[in-house]
């Protein structure tokens, strides 16, 4: 008995709320069909467009200040030496200059450091004018091989660049022949700076793009050479100068990190930069610079974002003072009926 | 053409031509913003192909081994060019490649998207239980899926009158007999009539197929046989079921013991009136050429038909004349009261005190909207009926002109009538007619008439319907030359400039044009046309009467000739199909004439009245969703090939592609596609209440507001401006840093995700949770395809997921919010000030 009752109550139960599941939804369906769903309907009226600007204005002011603040308390300094490190007597054929190979590259500057620069100091590379987002050149390359090394064969792709007297070139492609073979030491006095050059490429990248056992084969062997070598002995995935360099560039003006430098530099020392200038920018008239810079949460020197969110946000609140003004001055009923357009039609005829 | 729905039978083979095809599709007749978009698209390409043509004449020298470039191939025995064929084809290849690049541009999705949501909301003009027939018990049925926001722009309104306005189904209403109103509205009930509407044949009930309602005073009146008042009523339900040309025919019925007579005619309205009689007990049971058997109350009677003349529109009237058992000869007149009175005796006194009264019921009925017959009787003198018999048998045998004889013999016998009463039938108006075109009208909307009706009664359902309307001034062209045709169109619009330069009185006059089948016979396809279009344009109301199938097409045709505007045909038979086949809209009603109509039409549903949810619910939103859903689509597709285009413009003019071939194909596929298409099926701009509260609202889609050149101007612009803000904010934010191109391109991707679906957003009016759904999941899924592309090996791109954990690529983090945000202020700035803007305009 007691049994009965209780899956009979249960079952009541169940019924009941299966019905009642039933009627929502049925109640839903018709809603949907009659396309009567409940729903929000934002008017903009102009109180709350004004308030919205003036608080997005006074958001976006502070975090300009902020920024444009980060981006200054950056020191960086720019040295371009592609036309100094050239001897006064090739001055006028830089390109005879830069293709000699027995003319010596080494050149030497003193840089003063400004202000005081807090490690870790980055060490980059720019070259201007330089088109790595070239169609031509972003497809010279073959992913495969830099991971799987010469199991794969078919390395078309990287043609002109693909082989060697019949031998197949790894890494293959325009990319990595054209690697960037400029270098850069450092002292302070007498004592030479440390650059690490470890962990200077995406982590990603070494451990998933490029491959631990392949090695450079054939690499810079042809005719012309275009840039860097590599040695034969060290896999890709510790080659982290190509790492970087095989990583193209967005824009044709770019950086590309060199090291780090891992000690404080005091404002008012002098370093002095040894460096080898071997790569070729001279026949496109690109330019060589060699930047060094401290960091902050925002990264390195742009005053753009700063300058971009204060000048937003000003404008912002100016605009919203406008519409204030006009508002105050020419205000609409809103939802007024006897505006619409038939309305005073007849009246204005 | 054979129509949809046909079937072809007992054909062994069937040719078929592919018509409506090329030229003449739907797509290339509504194709003008396609061939901006083409231009478009040619003017980027050919930008991009001349200054990469520029870019490599003026390093020419040092394509050869420029790191980047590198012309020269060293690897073979020789030295030659690597892909490189001459200045002049690498323009065409970077021209071809440009092409495909920007292709996105043409929105083949759009048509894609544009289906689903036309599906979307045929759905929901089906399921609207708004226009749900319950009387039918059918559903709105569409059978075009491609003019949904055609609907929404509809000017003109063709209608058919018999069936679509009407039911199609004539009731007897009222009588006035011999001068008392017997208006059956007062005290109606059907109980009282059934008894008597039987009779007894050869042991089997005969009913009537349909009853009308009685009243009950009537129907005791007409028992006494004694009084003069029930002499006359008697009399008076003889003429009606005798004075006629019905058929009757019995049909068996589900119970063997009763047998239904219907009756079959030409004329409704004689149906009606026979059934009307046969529900007084004065039954029409058996009509051959030469007698009649009426029962009468329950007796039995013959009579024979001695002549009977039949209707003609010059007289306007028909006459039987009986003899009756008792050898007395009786002439009985049934016609429009116009024809009538002039044929009454005007001498007796008797009838001279019915004259008045019976007129004044007339009017009444006929300013109800019923339609009147007036009825008269008279008694045949032996010598009258032996003149009339023997001129009548030798018109009969004549060889020449017998008709005109015949119509003579008719107007010699038709006078000196007792006038016996009128009757009122109504033609039953679908429910909420004259409110439907009462809104219409309101809505801006111009409701023509084509009836194959005479005029009085298309006249008198014009009045019904609140088509007409006292005020207005009516324009009646009746003509039957081609010249006279042009004179009275001349005076018209003589009449009509008047009219409306207030020269006649009122400001509001209204115009009403009404015009017959054999005026337009001279008017349609000749140089009159314009002058009539001219007028009818003019007018507010148009009704043409008398006019034949082939002639609704031709005054269709008359307006889609000279204007752009919608037209709509609604109709129920088969001699709509050909107007409804030339409007842009066809609405077949689904009703008794048989399913010709809707087979030809775009749209069935069951009552007229539904042209309003129609129209002014469903056309507006279908319109204003559709016209959104087309603007946003090429935004949305022109924002993204503008972000290509300037990009590059940074790339040596070369067609690289920052953003991921993956992105480019999924953008319009899953990035952004599903936003769109809710919103082009649920965003309502007003609720059904308001727009039915304000039909005017309507006029936004006959004037284009949501869709029209100047719009489609300001979106390129607005587009143009809001990509270069999402393409030039993150270029000078990492000029010269360290960002490579797939995290820049990602970057990009996710800004404009985020830009179009925000526009869209911040465009809605009404935010169901299946549209925030749409709107934040495609903005979600976009993240989420952007991590898989770059994560999984096989696609092009790198591993993005780790991006962000990268040091300097925090500025990453904070650029993206921050042009987000920028971005959506920017928009929110062009809203305010159009918002600003209309309030003024308005003042002016």
């Amino acid at each position: 008995m007691e049994m009965d009752g209780r899956s009979s109550s249960s079952a009541v139960i169940e019924a009941d709320s299966v019905s009642l599941q039933q009627s929502r939804r049925s109640k839903f369906i018709h809603q949907f069909t009659q396309q009567s769903l409940p729903a929000c309907k934002p008017v903009l009226s102009p109180p709350f467009v004004i308030s919205v600007f003036f608080v997005v204005g006074l958001i976006f002011i502070p975090i300009g200040i902020v920024a444009l603040h980060a981006s200054r308390s950056v020191v960086e300094i720019v040295y371009r030496y592609d036309g100094e490190c050239v001897p006064e007597p090739y001055r006028s054929n830089k390109l005879a200059y830069i293709k000699d190979d027995s003319i010596s590259k080494n050149c030497s500057k003193s840089l003063k450091i400004p202000k005081h620069m807090k490690a870790p100091i980055y060490i980059y590379y720019q070259l201007d004018n330089y088109y790595q987002n070239h169609r031509r050149y972003v497809k010279s390359r073959n992913d495969k091989q830099l991971l799987h090394g010469l199991k794969y064969h078919d390395a078309s792709s990287c043609h002109p660049e693909d082989a060697n007297h019949g031998h197949p070139i790894v890494p293959c492609g325009l990319i990595a022949w054209s690697l960037f073979n400029d270098t850069y030491s450092f002292s302070r006095g007498v004592v030479d700076l440390k650059v690490n050059r470890k962990n200077i490429a995406w982590k990603s990248d070494r451990e998933h793009k490029f491959g631990k056992q392949v090695y450079p084969v054939n690499f810079q062997n042809g005719t012309l050479i275009g840039g860097a070598n590599l040695d034969p002995n060290i896999p890709l995935s510790d080659q982290e100068d190509l790492i970087v360099w095989m990583r193209t560039s967005a824009l044709p003006t770019f950086r590309k990190l060199y090291g780090r430098i891992e000690e404080d530099l005091d404002a008012d020392d002098v370093i002095s930069v040894n460096l080898f200038n071997n790569y070729n920018t001279y026949s496109f008239s690109g330019s060589k610079k060699l930047v060094l810079s401290t960091s902050t949460w925002l990264g390195g020197h742009n005053d753009f974002l700063g300058i971009a969110y204060i000048s937003i946000g000003t404008s912002l609140i100016f605009i919203a003072f406008v519409f204030l003004l006009l508002h105050v001055n020419n205000p609409r009923p809103y939802g007024d009926t006897s505006n619409l357009s038939w309305n005073w039609k007849p009246i204005s005829s | 053409i054979v129509l949809r729905g046909c079937e072809l039978r007992n054909t062994k083979s069937a040719i078929g031509v592919a018509v409506y095809t090329g030229k003449e599709t739907k797509a290339m007749l509504n194709n003008s913003e396609i061939i901006y978009l083409s231009i478009f698209l040619v003017t980027l390409c050919t930008v991009v192909c001349i200054s990469h043509g520029v870019w490599l004449i003026k390093h020419k020298d040092e394509l050869d081994l420029i790191q980047f470039y590198r012309k020269k191939d060293y690897s073979g025995s020789e030295v030659e060019n690597y892909e490189y064929y001459g200045w002049g084809m690498e323009i065409f290849f970077v021209f071809l490649m440009s092409v495909i690049v920007f292709q996105v541009m043409i929105p083949i999705s759009l048509y894609i998207s544009m289906e689903l949501v036309r599906v979307g909301q045929a759905y929901f003009m089906i399921q609207d239980d708004r226009m749900f027939d319950e009387a039918t018990n059918s559903r709105f049925q569409c059978r075009a899926l491609n003019i949904n926001e055609d609907l929404g722009q509809i000017k003109y309104v063709f209608s058919d009158k018999t069936g679509t306005l009407t039911e199609n189904k004539m009731e007897f209403q009222c009588a006035s007999i011999g001068g008392v109103d017997y208006d059956n509205g007062k005290a109606s009930s059907e109980d009282g009539g059934i008894e008597y509407s039987s009779a007894q044949v050869d042991g089997v009930t005969l009913r009537p197929k349909m009853s009308v309602k009685v009243d009950i005073e009537l129907l005791n009146l007409s028992k006494t046989k004694d009084t003069d008042e029930g002499k006359h009523i008697r009399d008076f339900f003889l003429a009606l079921a005798t004075c006629n040309t019905i058929v009757p025919l019995t049909i068996e019925s589900s119970d063997p013991a009763v047998k239904l007579i219907e009756y079959q005619g030409e004329s409704p309205d004689e149906q009606a009136l026979v059934y009307a009689a046969a529900s007084y007990g004065f039954m029409l049971i058996e009509r051959t050429s030469g007698h009649i058997v009426v029962d009468i109350q329950g007796e039995r009677q013959r009579f024979n038909v001695l002549g009977m003349h039949e209707f003609d529109s010059d007289r306007k009237r028909m006459s039987v004349i009986l003899g009756f058992p008792d050898n007395t000869v009786k002439l009985y007149v049934k016609g429009a009261d116009t024809s009538m009175f002039n044929v009454l005796n005007n001498s007796s006194n008797t009838n001279n005190n019915i004259i008045k009264p019976t007129q004044a019921h007339l009017h009444s009925y006929s300013s109800k909207g019923l339609r009147t017959l007036v009825i008269a009787a008279r008694e045949l003198t032996l010598s009258e009926f032996q003149h009339w018999q023997s001129s009548y048998e030798s018109a009969n045998n004549a060889l020449m002109g017998r008709s005109n004889l015949l119509r003579k013999i008719a107007v010699n016998i038709e006078n000196n009538l007792g006038l016996l009463g009128a009757s009122g039938i109504e033609d039953k108006l679908q429910e909420g007619v004259p409110e439907a075109i009462e809104s219409l009208r309101m809505a801006g909307i111009k409701v023509w008439v084509l009836t194959g009706d005479k005029q009085e009664t298309a006249v008198s359902i014009g009045y019904s319907s609140k088509l007409l309307t006292n005020e207005m001034t009516r324009i009646v062209i009746n003509n039957n030359s081609k010249d006279s045709c042009k004179r009275s169109l001349e005076d018209a619009l003589g009449v009509c400039k008047k009219v409306k330069n207030g020269v006649s009185g009122a400001v509001n006059s209204q115009l009403a044009l009404i015009i017959d089948g054999s005026s337009l016979v001279y008017v349609l396809d000749t140089e009159l046309e314009e002058q009539l279009f001219e007028l009818a344009s003019k007018c507010d109301v148009v009704l043409c009467c008398r006019v034949a199938p082939l002639q609704k097409a031709g005054i269709v045709a008359l307006i889609k000739k000279r204007t752009d505007d919608m037209t709509l045909a609604i109709g129920d038979g088969a001699n709509d199909v050909s107007m409804i086949q030339r409007a842009d809209v066809g609405i077949g009603i689904s009703g008794q004439e048989g399913r010709q109509a809707v087979m030809a039409s775009d749209f069935a549903m069951g009552q007229f009245r539904f042209l309003v949810p129609l129209l002014l619910v469903h056309g507006h939103w279908n319109y204003q969703r559709m016209s959104y859903m087309i603007l946003y689509n090429f935004y949305r597709n022109a924002v993204f090939v503008l972000i290509l285009f300037w990009y590059v413009l940074f790339t040596g003019f070369t067609l690289t592609t920052a953003i991921t071939d993956w992105s480019s194909m999924l953008y319009s596929i899953i990035y952004t596609s599903l936003p769109t298409i809710v919103v082009g099926i649920l965003d309502k701009d007003l609720s059904r209440a308001t727009l039915l509260k304000h039909p005017q609202l309507y006029g936004a889609g006959q004037r284009n507001e949501s869709y029209n050149g100047k719009l489609f101007w300001v979106t390129i612009f607005d587009t143009l401006w809001q990509s270069i803000a999402v393409f030039f904010v993150p270029l000078v934010a990492y000029w010269a840093s360290n960002v490579d191109g797939s995290s820049l391109g990602d970057l990009w991707t996710i800004a404009v995700v985020v830009l179009v679906n925000l526009h869209l957003a911040m465009d809605l009016f009404r935010w169901y949770w299946i549209t925030h759904a749409a709107i934040w999941g495609s903005i979600i899924a976009t993240f989420v395809c952007v991590m898989v592309i770059d994560a999984l090996p096989f696609l092009p791109g790198y591993c993005k997921i780790f991006v962000q954990y990268y040091r300097p690529n925090d500025i990453q983090i904070a650029r993206e919010a921050e042009k987000f945000e920028d971005s959506r202020v920017s928009r929110q700035v062009q809203i305010e000030m159009t918002r600003f803007r209309d309030p003024l305009t308005q003042l002016v």
